[in-house]
């Protein structure tokens, strides 16, 4: 088994349209319960991890110039991520077909963790 | 953890009332704000990290603590409520001012408060409907048009006049106001016609009218938690809903068909509304005043303790219609009437209490006034007439619900006899 990172990105725009009304939030956490509640009964579910903040800083060059988010220049933000394990990146890439993200107009960004030990 | 049902939409009209106390309600769209903002972190956490153990708590908190920040980069507080502003200047006072419009008592009189500033006479009653949907139960702009089968423009026009009328007020209506009385009215009123859209309404899908009918209830238990608003009349109404509701799953099958009260299967009665309902008939009887809520609440406890419409006591039923003319007229009253009598005395006797209905001008366009007439001359065997009438009601429809319903009595009666060609030809130019 190897291990794979799901980054979730969405639109500040989606992320509002998918609340919508309390209604559609209610939807909305309910298919994100199900979809993780079924990784981690497969046994696919590595670390829940964790959601990040849309707000933040950037460091960047030898300048080490700090700018303010939100981050202008990226379509999409990262608005959490997941650690799961899959066989290969298939079916890493396959499990990700039901993240309800994808309704909502977001992608999900699968990565394969780099194997360390030879 | 699982959500529970419906938990952002309850918490929506809890917070709101919250936030509404401690900024204003001129700054409503304020506290829906960060009610959204809360509900957006939710999402977020939630879905990654799992539901926590006390969902609304965390919601509560959540809100709770964008409010704090709110009030503290204001220079001064006197942008909000007014009638806190004193209290919201000082950080001594303000973090337990803050909580204590958090707490639950002061939940519940605000969300009372609410309720009573929406249901202002000066707005017209569907924009009060919608206001009390919206704010205190949660529904969406899009949701309440689905239920009312309008178009979500034309409801978000009606919600956001309505809003506008309210943040034109600078604090929220007091129950201790000399208006208290006749507002209480429009309040019970406005709850009436909420439930009626679910029991009567017009939408096909049987979840939507469920919601709607389940909302009502909510509401008007929450008059009755307060004894203010917990008179006589309230418990009629509250009687009245809980009665109902306990047809209405048999009376809207899953396809959102509708099942007269014969066809019913009584046996899908809730038996635990009907019981609560009863209770809270007798309890309504301690007044001197009988309300028109009283006696339809009586009507329905004698249709849910009869065992079949035989053995129904049309007699009281007849008696409680007479009642209800004196008290609150309508050609809807006098038609229910007649179809009671028509069950007392036969069908004969029902034709000529329809016949004798006075405005049936009112009626022209209701199409249970000729479905009635159908109904009856069925019962007495002429279906050739019934055909027409049903025919007749059938061109009146004004929901599926109602155009299905109408067109199943038509087959009936066309199975009992062949239709004469005329008939059937405007059946088909009307599908057309």
């Amino acid at each position: 088994m190897s291990q794979f990172l799901y980054l979730y990105r969405m639109t500040d725009a989606a992320r509002q349209e998918n609340m919508g009304t309390p209604e559609r939030a209610q939807q909305n956490m309910q298919r994100w319960i199900a979809w993780m509640n079924d990784l981690d009964k497969k046994g696919h579910l590595k670390d829940r991890g964790q959601p990040l903040e849309r707000t933040g800083k950037v460091v960047r060059g030898q300048q080490k110039t700090v700018t303010d988010g939100p981050f202008t220049e990226a379509k999409d933000l990262v608005g959490g991520f997941t650690l799961v394990e899959a066989r290969d990146i298939d079916q890493a890439v396959e499990l990700s077909r039901g993240c309800p993200v994808l309704d909502g107009g977001g992608s999900v960004e699968v990565r394969p963790v780099m194997k360390m030990d030879m | 953890m699982e959500l529970s049902e419906h938990l952002f939409r309850r918490e929506s009209g809890r917070l709101v009332a919250a936030l509404v106390r401690i900024f204003g309600v001129h700054n409503l769209a304020l506290a829906e704000d960060v009610v959204q903002d809360a509900f957006c972190r939710a999402l977020e956490v939630w879905k990654v990290r799992g539901v926590p153990d006390n969902p609304a708590a965390w919601l509560m908190s959540v809100a709770k603590h964008r409010a704090l920040d709110i009030v503290r980069k204001e220079k001064t507080a006197q942008t909000f409520a007014g009638e806190l502003s004193r209290v919201l200047e000082s950080e001594w006072t303000l973090v337990p001012t803050i909580e204590e419009a958090f707490a639950g008592s002061t939940i519940r009189d605000e969300q009372l408060r609410m309720m009573f500033s929406c249901c202002d006479p000066r707005l017209p009653e569907e924009v009060q409907v919608a206001l009390v949907l919206n704010i205190l139960c949660g529904f969406g702009a899009s949701e309440i048009a689905n239920a009312f089968l309008t178009s979500r423009a034309a409801m978000e026009k009606r919600i956001s006049r309505g809003k506008k009328s309210l943040a034109s007020s600078r604090r929220l209506f007091d129950l201790a106001d000399a208006e208290f009385g006749p507002r209480l009215s429009a309040v019970r009123r406005a709850l009436y016609l909420l439930f009626n859209e679910g029991y009567h309404g017009a939408s096909a899908q049987a979840a939507v009218r469920t919601d709607l009918c389940r909302e009502a209830i909510l509401l008007t238990t929450l008059l009755l938690e307060s004894p203010q608003t917990a008179v006589p009349e309230t418990q009629a109404l509250a009687a009245l809903m809980h009665l109902q509701a306990a047809k209405l799953l048999a009376r809207v099958d899953a396809d959102g068909d509708l099942n007269p009260l014969v066809e019913q299967d009584r046996s899908r009665w809730d038996a635990q509304l009907v019981e609560q309902g009863l209770d809270l008939l007798d309890r309504s009887a301690a007044g001197s005043v009988i309300s028109a809520y009283h006696v339809e609440a009586a009507i329905a406890a004698v249709h849910a303790t009869a065992r079949s419409v035989d053995e129904t006591n049309w007699t009281e039923i007849v008696n409680l219609y007479d009642r209800l003319m004196a008290i609150a007229p309508s050609p809807i009253v006098a038609l229910n009437r007649a179809i009671a009598v028509a069950q007392r005395d036969g069908p004969e006797c029902g034709i000529d209490a329809l016949q004798a209905i006075s405005g049936p001008a009112r009626l022209r366009r209701y199409p249970f006034y000729p479905a009635a007439f159908g109904e009856l001359e069925l019962r007495r065997g002429n279906s050739d007439a019934a055909r027409q009438h049903f025919a007749s009601a059938l061109r009146l429809a004004r929901n599926d619900a109602e155009r299905r319903f109408l067109e199943r009595r038509v087959r009936h009666c066309d199975e009992l006899e062949t239709p004469l060609p005329s008939v059937a030809y405007s059946i088909e130019e009307k599908k057309r």
